[in-house]
């Protein structure tokens, strides 16, 4: 349960969650990415009030959201291909103008080759990499992401993480949940915001780069 | 205008290539099958209960007990009365045969007293008293019965039926919308994940329930269609017995407009079936963020 929770994410921040299991990250990463209304407080994205907002107007800022699930969330039934190009379908593309940006983007990923291949005949680093370019295919407003890096080597982080940080440079602002401190490491000039059960543990050193030592996995 | 009922490929694959492997299809096969039937009963009795009011609506007859001695005063009578027409004495021979399926042979006995009788039709501006008067001038002992009167527990009977066969295919569509309820929650179940995923990355109910609607739309356009065809096969079967009882009360048949609603029905119950679906499903849309 999360509580006495309150903090702003900069446009175009870069963000680390950490904190031990069963904290609270992923609720919060649930109230950013709204498939969950806080019971008490108030939620604020894109400049919007949508602590109470009608789910009918959900969609339009779901679209804007690209999210990395924990468990990857892929749907069985589809191939690679089409898991990565839902978003751009949702979105109203047709199936001309998803083409070219799906390929390039498994490609990216590593898995040009398993673009017609379905989630239970991928490894699970494989499923995490199809996740992760599902979540930033449509160049999401905000990327949140839950352990993204749980399931892939180190270069295959390595590579994730560039492709977070590009996507950062380019305005997205990323909210990554993670236990890996290499990863916050090699991310110079991101935000940290620790959670124990379930509130902000050190309110005056969050949402900022803590030093090194101070970080934790 | 049809082309939502065709998916793209890639639509086509969000929820499966499961379609005919639901009982939906089937379930809506077997209510179009009967719907037609019992539709086609009921524009039958319709029709055979209006073409036999119309026949005997101003058809009487005059019963003189006991013989036939003065049945040709009484047809020179009734016929010279203004406003009667299609005046027929009834054979004797004939009500014997006729008594005959009841008696047997004792039917054809001179010892049974058969009474004479003739039938007419009454224009409605005739008086019938005048013409009591008339023909017990000649037999004071005749009768005179309205048909429409001894007819009339059968018509009722006729029109009964007909209502019923209408509540029947109200019943039925109300079973088929209830079964596409069912359906409808059954692939929500199936589904729960697919739609979740499409939910969290920003699919609206519409554009969800889209894919459901068109998914029962085909299983009950292929379902209703078959129950019609099957319906079609075997009401032209029965043509045969149709005709023979088509005889029996003055040819009542199925007309034009009949066959034209009977063949939209299919049409309305896919119509039906997707609306049903579509407000099913939206409805349980609604319950989750």
């Amino acid at each position: 349960m999360l509580r006495d929770l309150d903090f702003r994410l900069a446009n175009g921040g870069f963000y680390f969650l950490t904190g031990p299991s069963g904290a609270g990250k992923t609720s919060l990463l649930k109230l950013l990415y709204l498939a969950q209304r806080p019971t008490r407080g108030r939620i604020r994205l894109f400049g919007e009030e949508l602590t109470d907002a009608p789910r009918e107007i959900l969609p339009q800022f779901r679209r804007r959201i690209g999210v990395v699930f924990q468990d990857f969330r892929l749907v069985r039934h589809l191939s690679a291909f089409d898991n990565v190009a839902l978003p751009l379908r949702i979105a109203g593309a047709t199936d001309e103008q998803v083409e070219g940006p799906v390929r390039e983007m498994l490609a990216w990923v590593g898995l040009a080759d398993r673009a017609s291949a379905r989630p239970p005949t991928l490894s699970g680093g494989e499923q995490q990499r199809v996740a992760i370019a599902r979540a930033v295919i449509n160049r999401p407003d905000l990327l949140v992401a839950d352990e993204p890096t749980g399931n892939v080597d180190a270069a295959m982080a390595q590579r994730l993480l560039h492709l977070f940080s590009a996507l950062n440079r380019e305005g997205t602002t990323v909210v990554v949940a993670t236990h890996d401190v290499g990863l916050i490491n090699a991310t110079p000039g991101a935000k940290l915001i620790r959670l124990e059960a379930g509130a902000i543990a050190d309110p005056t050193g969050a949402l900022r780069n803590p030093p090194r030592t101070a970080r934790e996995a | 205008m049809l082309r939502w009922l065709f998916p793209s490929p890639s639509e086509a694959r969000l929820l499966g290539q499961e379609r005919l492997r639901g009982p939906t299809a089937w379930v809506i096969a077997i209510m179009s099958f009967s719907i037609m039937i019992i539709a086609a009963a009921g524009l039958a009795l319709a029709n055979t209960a209006g073409t036999l009011s119309n026949a005997i609506q101003a058809r009487y007859s005059i019963e003189i007990p006991g013989g036939s001695g003065r049945i040709d005063d009484l047809l020179a009578t009734v016929r010279s009365a203004p406003g009667i027409a299609n005046v027929q004495a009834v054979p004797e021979a004939e009500m014997r045969r006729t008594l005959e399926r009841w008696l047997g042979p004792a039917a054809q006995s001179s010892e049974l007293p058969v009474p004479a009788l003739v039938n007419f039709d009454l224009e409605s501006d005739t008086s019938l008293p005048a013409l009591r008067r008339r023909v017990q001038a000649i037999a004071p002992e005749a009768t005179i019965a309205t048909h429409r009167e001894a007819v009339g527990p059968l018509l009722r009977s006729l029109r009964l039926l007909q209502w019923v066969a209408f509540g029947l295919v109200l019943l039925l569509s109300a079973a088929a919308s209830a079964a596409v309820v069912l359906a409808a929650r059954g692939a929500l179940d199936t589904h729960r994940f697919t739609i979740e995923v499409m939910h969290g990355i920003g699919a609206t109910d519409v554009q969800v329930t889209s894919l459901f609607q068109r998914k029962i739309a085909i299983d009950a356009s292929v379902g209703s269609l078959a129950g019609a065809g099957a319906a079609a096969i075997v009401l032209l079967m029965l043509s045969a017995g149709a005709a023979f009882a088509g005889e029996m009360t003055g040819g009542a048949t199925l007309s034009g407009l009949d066959l034209l609603m009977l063949g939209l029905l299919p049409l309305a119950l896919t119509v039906l079936a997707t609306w049903v679906a579509r407000t099913a499903v939206l409805a349980a849309l609604r319950k989750a963020l």
